[in-house]
């Protein structure tokens, strides 16, 4: 009888969970195989897989517009953002946990605060600075922005972790006569690697899908991010399913498969971070 | 004496502040002075990129008791709380119940894990454009579903229909941010120690009273900042509406809230509901003192220590 429960409860828990991942991930499948049909396949039989894997829906939007550009843009973007937000915030957590300085309980604060910021709320003088600085509608004003929106959980996560690592490497350095900028980037950023790795793998997701400040601080088309280039395209061709969903998919596969690779470091950074907040 | 030594090498002050300085100067200049500079804008009127004419309190009082801003801004303040409370209302149960399933052990757990947080990783803006195609009644995927399974009469334009709109876009909203949930649940489920389990076990407690007696007292800390978290991202909120039914939150302003309004507000032309750059600063600041006020609310209730300092 007991066993019989057991089993009776793992099935049910089973169907609970197919059914729950079927909800959850069949949006996405669907987003992805309807990419490969033809307009009449779309109509009589969505569900099923495509009869032939076509890449019609892909080359029409790539030779129609210049997709080139918008990966080139948001590549360039991530990496150099994501390149700063590392370095700053590591000098940056360095000092703060290894240093005694005046006010530095108050920075340490004043950083994290940025954590609950919503920075969205200050886009007004944002976009006066950019014009200022002429650097609206250049992708300048975004990896200045994005930098700025990366730092304080670089400093949140970076903080902790060199808190960890014992004052004794740093301290035999210095006696051998190590500067302290040596100590910092010969010491230090070796053995910070897999935190560094926490925090790009942490600000890339939010960074490529950001779609608000492109929205606002850019308009020319060779500026477009993916994010701007999917929603404008998507009004282009509202009507041709077909190449929306390929809009779509190009949008996504490389979140996609960033996730799929990266799922377990991933989930371990955010559940890090997570678990101190 | 080589203690002495060594802090004397190691204060060196100057080094204290380069490291320092790249952080402060981009933080501050390009995220904690524009929040600030924004606020001091809501104190001015006048036409063009940078209102110049002081006026006082008048954005706040127009925002507050005139037609159309005050109509426009209570109602969306309204659909805003009511897409928090939906959307909360997804994560929490669905996600406690998710974590609590995930957390037992079974064969392919982790692949339910780790399966949970791939919508995450997609754009808003790309979940709401799928949505908006699935629901849409042209293609009618979702309608054909309900068909398929006798609620032939639930059929209607969800995005199009104001009883059902707010709730189709709370709908994906919880759909997508699930993973957020279900990876803080499931990482404080993991925290409680085995023994604790165990020991209620030989005490003869159910699954019930272990949910309720052990996790769910473990895990209020975590609901409370998962409620946070919900509340800052939805009142800041705008890719999502703007993917699904435009930026005026259609049908009749039924799906606005605030980053929506914020949007058409400040940087809308005219025709488009554009109120000028100082109104603009106006909603925002109120969103910000919403937002503050409700952080803080959150905070107390559910008696979540505030960030620590130190480990």
């Amino acid at each position: 009888m007991f066993k019989f429960k057991k089993i009776f409860s793992l099935a049910f828990l089973y169907i609970i969970l197919i059914n729950y991942t079927i909800i959850l991930i069949y949006p996405v499948f669907l987003m992805i195989i309807t990419a490969f049909k033809g307009n009449k396949e779309i109509f009589l039989s969505p569900y099923s897989l495509p009869q032939s894997w076509n890449f019609n829906n892909f080359v029409k939007i790539f030779k129609a517009s210049d997709y080139a550009t918008y990966f080139r843009n948001s590549i360039v973007i991530a990496v150099i953002s994501i390149f700063l937000i590392l370095v700053i915030s590591s000098l940056a957590s360095y000092v703060i946990a290894k240093y005694e300085f005046p006010l530095r309980n108050f920075i340490y604060i004043y950083f994290l605060a940025g954590l609950m910021i919503p920075i969205k709320l200050g886009t007004v003088n944002i976009l006066q600075i950019m014009v200022k600085l002429h650097l609206f509608d250049n992708i300048v004003s975004l990896i200045i922005v994005y930098v700025a929106m990366g730092i304080p959980i670089g400093i949140f996560i970076l903080t902790d972790f060199i808190r960890e690592i014992p004052e004794e490497l740093s301290n035999a350095a210095r006696i051998d006569g190590c500067s302290e900028p040596r100590i910092f980037f010969n010491i230090i950023i070796p053995l910070l690697r897999p935190a560094l790795a926490a925090v790009a793998i942490f600000n890339f997701v939010p960074i490529w899908n950001e779609f608000w400040f492109p929205l606002i601080l850019i308009q020319s088309n060779n500026m477009w991010t993916v994010p701007l280039a999917t929603a404008q395209l998507y009004g282009q061709y509202q009507t041709q399913y077909g190449l929306v969903f390929a809009i779509l998919a190009v949008a996504s596969l490389p979140v996609i498969v960033f996730y799929l690779i990266l799922s377990k470091q991933f989930v371990r950074g955010l559940s890090a971070g997570a678990l101190k907040g | 004496m080589i203690d002495v030594y060594l802090k004397k090498k190691k204060n060196k002050r100057y080094y204290i502040l380069i490291f320092l300085l790249p952080a402060i100067i981009i933080y501050t200049s390009f995220m904690a002075l524009p929040l600030f500079n924004s606020m001091i804008m809501s104190f001015f009127t006048g036409e063009g990129l940078i209102p110049d004419q002081f006026c006082g309190f008048e954005n706040y009082i127009r925002l507050f008791t005139k037609i159309p801003y005050k109509e426009r801004f209570f109602n969306a303040f309204w659909n805003n709380v009511k897409f928090f409370l939906m959307v909360l209302i997804i994560q929490d149960f669905v996600g406690l119940f998710v974590s609590i399933l995930v957390t037992r052990k079974f064969w392919g757990n982790t692949f339910f894990r780790r399966i949970t947080y791939l919508p995450t990783t997609l754009s808003v803006l790309v979940a709401g454009f799928l949505f908006c195609l699935i629901l849409n009644p042209i293609w009618g995927l979702f309608d054909k579903i309900l068909i398929g399974i006798g609620l032939e009469s639930w059929v209607r334009p969800w995005l199009g229909d104001p009883a059902t709109a707010l709730p189709a876009i709370s709908f994906v909203t919880g759909w997508q941010y699930l993973g957020i949930p279900i990876l803080f649940f499931t990482a404080a489920i993991d925290g409680i120690d085995e023994e604790i389990f165990e020991a209620a076990k030989i005490d003869g407690a159910g699954t019930w009273s272990i949910i309720k007696y052990i996790i769910l007292p473990l895990i209020t800390p975590v609901i409370g900042i998962i409620t946070i978290l919900t509340f800052a991202g939805n009142f800041t909120g705008f890719d999502i509406v703007y993917a699904m039914t435009g930026s005026l939150g259609a049908p009749g302003y039924v799906t606005d809230i605030l980053g929506t309004l914020f949007y058409r507000a400040a940087f809308a032309p005219k025709i488009w509901g554009g109120w000028g750059i100082g109104m603009g600063a106006t909603v925002a600041t109120i969103t910000f003192i919403i937002i503050f006020l409700g952080v803080m609310f959150f905070l107390f209730i559910f008696n979540v220590k505030g960030i620590r300092t130190k480990k």
